[in-house]
């Protein structure tokens, strides 16, 4: 054990905070994001409107059908090219990933609205409601329910997904330990640091998914 | 009160409805019967709407259900509907589920609608599960609140879709008893049923459906003693001898 040195986690902390600080805005950024165009798309895809339905159904088939790492790169390099000026890294990682766990919330959402009865709409619009309101009244929240195991579950895969912003120069938590682990030639020490903090992290969300499932089924 | 003039309806090629007409008077109490698939619940579910038709006309009231300048949320607040599925909101307590129309279509405060709600519940005999969520409630009480939050819209009429299908011989009564007070006290009510007993003491026509069309369209007495079609006579046989 003589030849690890842990010192270098302290000495480099800062710098590795820095890193955490871009998964977490990259976390947040997508699940908010994600879940309020998920949402509209959800919505498209459930209109009997066929000119509706239909583009939503196939931007869903198709970013769901691409690796992230892909779509990373096609918004850091078509994005400028669309707009005709750079965006920068960042942003254009934050639209990919917006962009690509959008396609996935809408299953989930969409999947947790068809969930509820259709006499749950026809019992709200029979006492007068209108669509909207039985929507925000009625289906959402039971919509809601049936969601939140899958919205929670996509969010720990999001935050697993954080790493491969690499490929568009940005410093995750991950790349941050890398470059340190480069820098001073600890490897091992900033490897196993990466691992127990993605391993802590993804359990406890996993144990707190868990005990809402149960505490629901109790 | 409720006009129906030659409505059909189709899903794709199966046609559901065949031409049906009949109507219901202020006051009346008309009840629907006839064999599984005959078109009684599509019927009834185009009265306010919840089913769209191809052709003919139904109006409520005096308001087109078809016309596309019908603000068809505010006509079905006047019209009540219980399902055969009760549909209680199962994240809401008894008295929201009474409550929630009150609030958003009638623009009633939380407290007048709640006030309203805990009246029609007593009514219903059900005072003292204003908290209760329907899953602690039984099906028989579970109906009665789908009755009394259809009630709290005030409306005009009511309809009833197979109400005691789904539930337990024992507590089909209590629901009847409480659609019997409601016919009572005089208000206009449409009853898709096989409650041939509930028929014979409330209603004051029944319509016979087979095929997706209207067959009878007669008075209570003359329906049980005698039928016109041969039809209904095998119909009521069958209800009337189990």
């Amino acid at each position: 054990m003589s030849d690890f040195d842990w010192g270098v986690i302290v000495r480099s902390w800062s710098f590795l905070a820095e890193g955490m600080a871009l998964s977490a805005l990259l976390v947040a950024v997508a699940t908010i994001g994600g879940l309020v165009i998920g949402f509209g798309l959800a919505l498209m895809r459930l209109s009997s409107n066929r000119l509706i339905a239909s583009p939503a159904a196939a931007y869903v088939t198709v970013m769901r059908s691409l690796p992230l790492v892909l779509v990373l790169f096609w918004f850091y390099f078509l994005v400028p090219l669309a707009i005709g000026r750079p965006i920068g890294s960042l942003a254009s990682a934050l639209i990919a990933f917006v962009m690509f766990e959008a396609a996935f919330y809408c299953e989930i959402i969409r999947a947790g609205i068809n969930n509820v009865r259709q006499g749950q709409t026809e019992a709200g619009l029979a006492t007068g409601l209108r669509r909207s309101q039985v929507m925000r009244h009625i289906v959402m929240p039971q919509a809601l329910k049936a969601m939140t195991p899958l919205v929670l579950n996509q969010i720990i895969i999001v935050f697993q997904d954080t790493s491969l912003v690499y490929v568009v120069a940005l410093h995750d938590f991950l790349t941050t330990a890398s470059i340190v682990a480069a820098r001073d030639g600890r490897p091992t020490e900033m490897y196993t640091l990466v691992a127990v903090v993605y391993l802590i992290i993804c359990l406890s969300s996993t144990k707190a998914l868990e005990l809402y499932r149960k505490g629901r089924a109790g | 009160m409720i006009v129906l003039e030659d409505v059909h309806k189709s899903y794709g090629k199966l046609k559901i409805l065949r031409g049906c007409s009949a109507s219901v008077k202020l006051g009346e109490v008309v009840v629907v019967c006839g064999p599984s698939g005959s078109g009684k619940s599509t019927l009834i579910k185009c009265v306010n709407g919840l089913v769209p038709f191809e052709q003919g006309s139904i109006t409520v009231d005096g308001v087109s259900v078809s016309d596309k300048k019908t603000d068809l949320p505010m006509l079905r607040a006047r019209i009540g509907m219980v399902f055969q599925n009760f549909e209680l909101y199962p994240h809401m307590t008894a008295l929201e589920n009474v409550s929630l129309a009150q609030i958003h279509v009638l623009k009633r405060s939380r407290a007048e609608a709640d006030a309203r709600s805990e009246k029609l519940l007593a009514r219903v005999g059900l005072g003292g599960k204003l908290a209760s969520r329907p899953s602690q409630l039984s099906g028989g009480q579970q109906q009665r609140v789908s009755i009394a939050r259809a009630l709290a819209m005030d409306p005009k009429a009511m309809l009833f879709d197979e109400p005691t299908s789904a539930l337990d011989p024992e507590m089909i009564n209590e629901v009847l008893e409480v659609m019997q007070a409601l016919a009572l006290e005089g208000m206009t009510m449409m009853v898709v049923t096989h409650e041939m007993g509930f028929a014979q003491r409330v209603a004051d026509r029944v319509l016979f459906m087979d095929g997706g069309e209207i067959l009878e369209d007669t008075p209570k007495a003359q329906f049980f003693t005698d039928p016109a079609t041969e039809r209904a006579k095998q119909f009521l046989t069958k209800v009337l001898t189990h």
